[in-house]
C-alpha cells in the first residue's frame, strides 16, 4: 500500500555553522582515514571473496555449488532460517507488546534479558546447549530414554540459532511500540474491534517497517551464524553442516575455490541485506517521523 | 442514553484518582467535566467509556449495570485527545473502521460502509477528503475526522477527551460552535473533558466542576458562575477576590470594624469572604465598607484592575473599575461587594 505521507518528509540536513566546521586539512585527513579503513577492512576482503570464487572460471564456480554436500549445506541453512526467523518474530512481537504496553514486575529484568545473547559469546551459548542436552548433560539421559535427538542434529542447530538471533526483532519493536503508546489500540477497541482485530488492523501496520527491518537483520544473522552452531552441529557433512560451517571445512581441505564459492553466496546475502536495510532505513525513518508528527 | 455514575471510586496503585463520585447524565445532554489537571476528570471519562474499571461503585447505561461490560459492549464513541487516527488508513477507512470490524449480519457491505463514511464526512463538513491520510490533514480537520469516526458506530454516548486541547485559539472557537451545532443536530448524549472554563461554560448544558478526585458542583453555566457552592469553585471559575473575615452578631467584620454586610444566618466565627472584582460598589464615605490603599493599578482591556491593601495584615484584593473612574487616581479606595458569599474558614 502506498503511504503518501512519506513524501512530506524530505531528508533534512543540519546546516553547518562555521564554528563547528573543522579546517580543510583536518576534514581531508579524517575522510582519508575513514575511507582507507573501510577499503582495507571491508571492501578489499569482499572483492577477494568474489575474485577467489571465480578464480577457476564460472564453470568451476557452478560446479562447486552443485556439489551434493554444498547443496545440503545450503538447504540446511535455509531450513534453519525458515524455522528460527518466524519463531523470533513471534517471540519478538510478544515481548515487545508485553514490555511496551503493560506494566508488570520484572519488566526491567526482562528487557535486560532480551539483550543477553548480544553480550555473551556465541560459543558459550552453543556450549550451554551441549551441557543441557548432551549425553552427559542435564536433560541428556531423559532425552535419550525418549529417543529425542537434539544435539548434533537439526533441532540443536535451530535452538542455537534462535538463541543468538532472538534480540533482533524484539529490540527493533520495543522502542517503536513504546513511542506509539496505547492510543491507537484503545481507539480500535472503542470502535468495537476485538483484541485480534486491533492487533491485525492497527498495531501491526503501525510497526510493519520496524518489524521488516528486524526480520532482515535476524535472517542475516541466522544464515551467517558460526560460533554457536559450530559447537552443537557436530560437522556431519551432508547432514548437519550449515553454509558457514561448510565454508570452513572446504577451506581446511585446501579447496579454496569451492570455499570461496560458498562464501560468495553468504557475501551476496550480506550485500542484499545491506541494500534492503538502507532502503528500509530511508523509508522507516520517515515512518518514525510521521509518528512524531501526530 | 442516560448514564448514571454511582459512588465510583478509582485507585491507581492505591492512589485515589476518584473518591466516591456520583453523577446523573440525562439523555441527549451535552455535559462538560471541568477541572484542573489531576482533578480526575479524564479518569471519570475513561471509566464511563470502559477503558478503566472502577475500584468501587457502579456505572449504569440506562437501567443496565455497565460496570463489568467491556468497552466494545458499551458501544461508546470515544474521541481521544490526540485523535488516535489510524495513520496508515485513509480518512474514509478510518471512519468506516468501526463498521468493518463488526461480525455477522450487523456488518454492512463495503459499499454501504463507504456511503456512511461519505455521509459522516459531509456532516463534519469535510466532503471530498475521503482519500486523504491523517498526516495530510490540519489539526482541526483531524479532530473532525475523529468525531466522525466515533459517530459512525452510532454510539449510545459520545465521550470527548479534551477535544480542542491541541488546537490554536482561533480554531478552538470555531470548532466549539460547530460541536454545539452537531450535538443539536444529532442529539447524542455527549460528555467532554476540558480544563478551559470558557469552553465548558459556553458549550455545555451543564458543567461538572471537579477537584482532587471529587465533584465540587454540578450546574448550568449561570448556576456555577453566580452561585458557586465552595471556595474552590469560587476561585476556579472566573475572577474572584477573597478576604479573611469574622462573623459576629449577624455582621461581617474585618479586624475590628463591621463592613456593612449583614449575614444573619452565617455561623459565628472565622470565615472567608468571596466576591467578584467587577461586582463591587464604590462608596465615598466609609461608614461600614472595605477600604484599602492602592498598591497597583493595571489596565486590562476595557477596565482597570486595582489592587488594594486592606487593614493591618495587608491582605491584597483586586477590584475592577471603569477606565475613566476618578477613584483610580486616589491612594485610598473604599468599596462594598454587591454580590458575595461567606465560607467558614477551614
Amino acid at each position: 500500500m502506498a503511504d503518501p505521507e512519506i513524501k512530506s518528509y524530505a531528508p533534512h540536513h543540519e546546516s553547518q555553522s562555521p564554528a563547528v566546521t573543522e579546517s580543510r586539512t583536518a576534514r581531508t585527513v579524517l575522510m582519508i582515514v575513514t575511507f582507507a579503513f573501510l577499503g582495507i577492512f571491508l571492501l578489499l576482503p569482499l572483492i577477494i571473496v568474489f575474485k577467489e570464487a571465480f578464480a577457476k572460471g564460472i564453470e568451476a564456480y557452478t560446479q562447486a555449488l552443485s556439489e551434493p554436500d554444498t547443496r545440503s549445506a545450503i538447504r540446511l541453512t535455509l531450513l534453519v532460517a525458515a524455522i528460527s526467523v518466524p519463531l523470533n518474530v513471534t517471540f519478538g512481537i510478544s515481548a515487545a507488546w508485553a514490555i511496551a504496553k503493560f506494566e508488570f514486575k520484572g519488566k526491567a529484568f526482562l528487557t535486560t534479558l532480551i539483550d543477553l545473547p548480544f553480550s555473551v559469546s556465541p560459543v558459550i551459548s552453543g556450549l550451554v546447549y551441549v551441557l543441557l542436552f548432551g549425553a552427559q548433560g542435564l536433560l541428556g539421559a531423559w532425552l535419550k530414554a525418549h529417543g529425542i535427538v537434539i544435539l548434533f542434529a537439526v533441532p540443536g542447530i535451530v535452538l542455537a540459532t534462535v538463541f543468538v538471533t532472538f534480540p533482533f526483532v524484539a529490540r527493533e519493536l520495543i522502542p517503536l511500540m513504546q513511542e506509539q503508546g496505547n492510543g491507537d489500540e484503545e481507539a480500535a477497541l472503542s470502535l468495537g474491534a476485538n483484541g485480534w482485530q486491533a492487533f491485525w488492523y492497527v498495531t501491526l501496520p503501525n510497526v510493519k517497517w520496524g518489524l521488516l527491518y528486524g526480520v532482515l537483520l535476524c535472517n542475516a544473522r541466522a544464515m551467517g551464524e558460526f560460533g554457536a552452531v559450530s559447537v552443537v552441529s557436530g560437522h556431519i557433512r551432508g547432514l548437519t553442516n550449515t553454509m558457514p560451517l561448510h565454508v570452513e571445512i572446504l577451506y581446511n581441505e585446501y579447496n579454496a575455490a569451492a570455499a570461496f564459492a560458498v562464501a560468495s553466496l553468504l557475501a551476496g546475502l550480506a550485500l542484499v541485506t545491506l541494500v534492503l536495510k538502507t532502503l528500509l532505513e530511508m523509508r522507516y525513518g520517515a515512518e518514525i517521523a510521521a509518528t512524531r508528527g501526530h | 442514553m442516560e448514564v448514571r455514575v454511582a459512588n465510583v471510586r478509582k485507585e491507581f496503585e492505591r492512589f485515589p484518582a476518584l473518591r466516591d463520585v456520583s453523577l446523573d447524565i440525562k439523555s441527549g445532554e451535552l455535559i462538560a467535566l471541568l477541572g484542573p489537571s489531576g482533578s480526575g476528570k479524564t479518569t471519570l471519562l475513561r471509566l464511563i467509556a470502559g477503558l478503566e474499571r472502577p475500584t468501587r461503585g457502579k456505572i449504569f447505561f440506562g437501567e443496565e449495570d455497565a460496570s463489568q461490560k467491556s468497552i466494545q459492549e458499551r458501544n461508546v464513541g470515544f474521541v481521544f485527545q490526540h485523535y488516535a487516527l489510524f495513520r496508515h488508513m485513509t480518512v474514509a477507512d478510518n471512519i468506516g473502521f468501526g463498521l468493518k470490524v463488526r461480525h455477522g449480519p450487523s456488518r454492512p457491505s463495503a459499499k454501504e460502509i463507504r456511503r456512511r463514511a461519505s455521509e459522516l464526512l459531509n456532516l463534519v463538513q469535510l466532503s471530498g477528503l475521503e482519500k486523504r491520510y491523517p498526516a495530510q490533514l490540519s489539526g482541526g480537520q483531524r479532530q473532525r475526522v475523529a468525531l466522525a469516526r466515533a459517530m459512525a458506530i452510532e454510539p449510545a454516548v459520545l465521550l470527548l477527551d479534551e477535544p480542542f486541547g491541541a488546537l490554536d485559539a482561533q480554531v478552538r472557537r470555531e470548532l466549539r460552535r460547530w460541536l454545539r451545532d452537531i450535538h443539536d443536530a444529532t442529539g447524542h448524549t455527549t460528555v467532554f473533558v476540558t480544563h478551559d472554563q470558557e469552553e465548558a461554560l459556553e458549550l455545555a448544558d451543564r458543567v461538572v466542576v471537579m477537584s482532587q478526585g471529587r465533584i465540587e458542583q454540578v450546574g448550568t453555566a449561570d448556576e456555577i458562575y453566580d452561585t458557586p457552592n465552595s471556595p474552590f469553585v469560587y476561585g476556579f471559575i472566573g475572577e474572584s477576590s477573597s478576604l479573611p473575615v469574622k462573623v459576629e452578631d449577624g455582621q461581617v467584620w474585618i479586624a475590628d470594624r463591621p463592613i456593612g454586610l449583614s449575614a444573619p444566618h452565617a455561623p459565628q466565627g472565622e470565615a472567608t469572604l468571596f466576591f467578584r472584582p467587577h461586582d463591587v460598589d464604590l462608596v465615598e464615605e466609609c461608614n461600614g465598607c472595605i477600604a484599602g490603599t492602592v498598591a497597583a493599578s493595571r489596565r486590562v482591556a476595557g477596565t482597570r484592575r486595582v489592587e488594594l491593601e486592606i487593614g493591618g495584615e495587608r491582605q491584597r484584593v483586586e477590584i475592577e473599575l471603569p477606565v475613566d473612574h476618578p477613584a483610580a487616581q486616589k491612594t485610598r479606595v473604599a468599596f462594598r461587594p454587591r454580590r458575595w458569599k461567606l465560607f467558614p474558614a477551614a
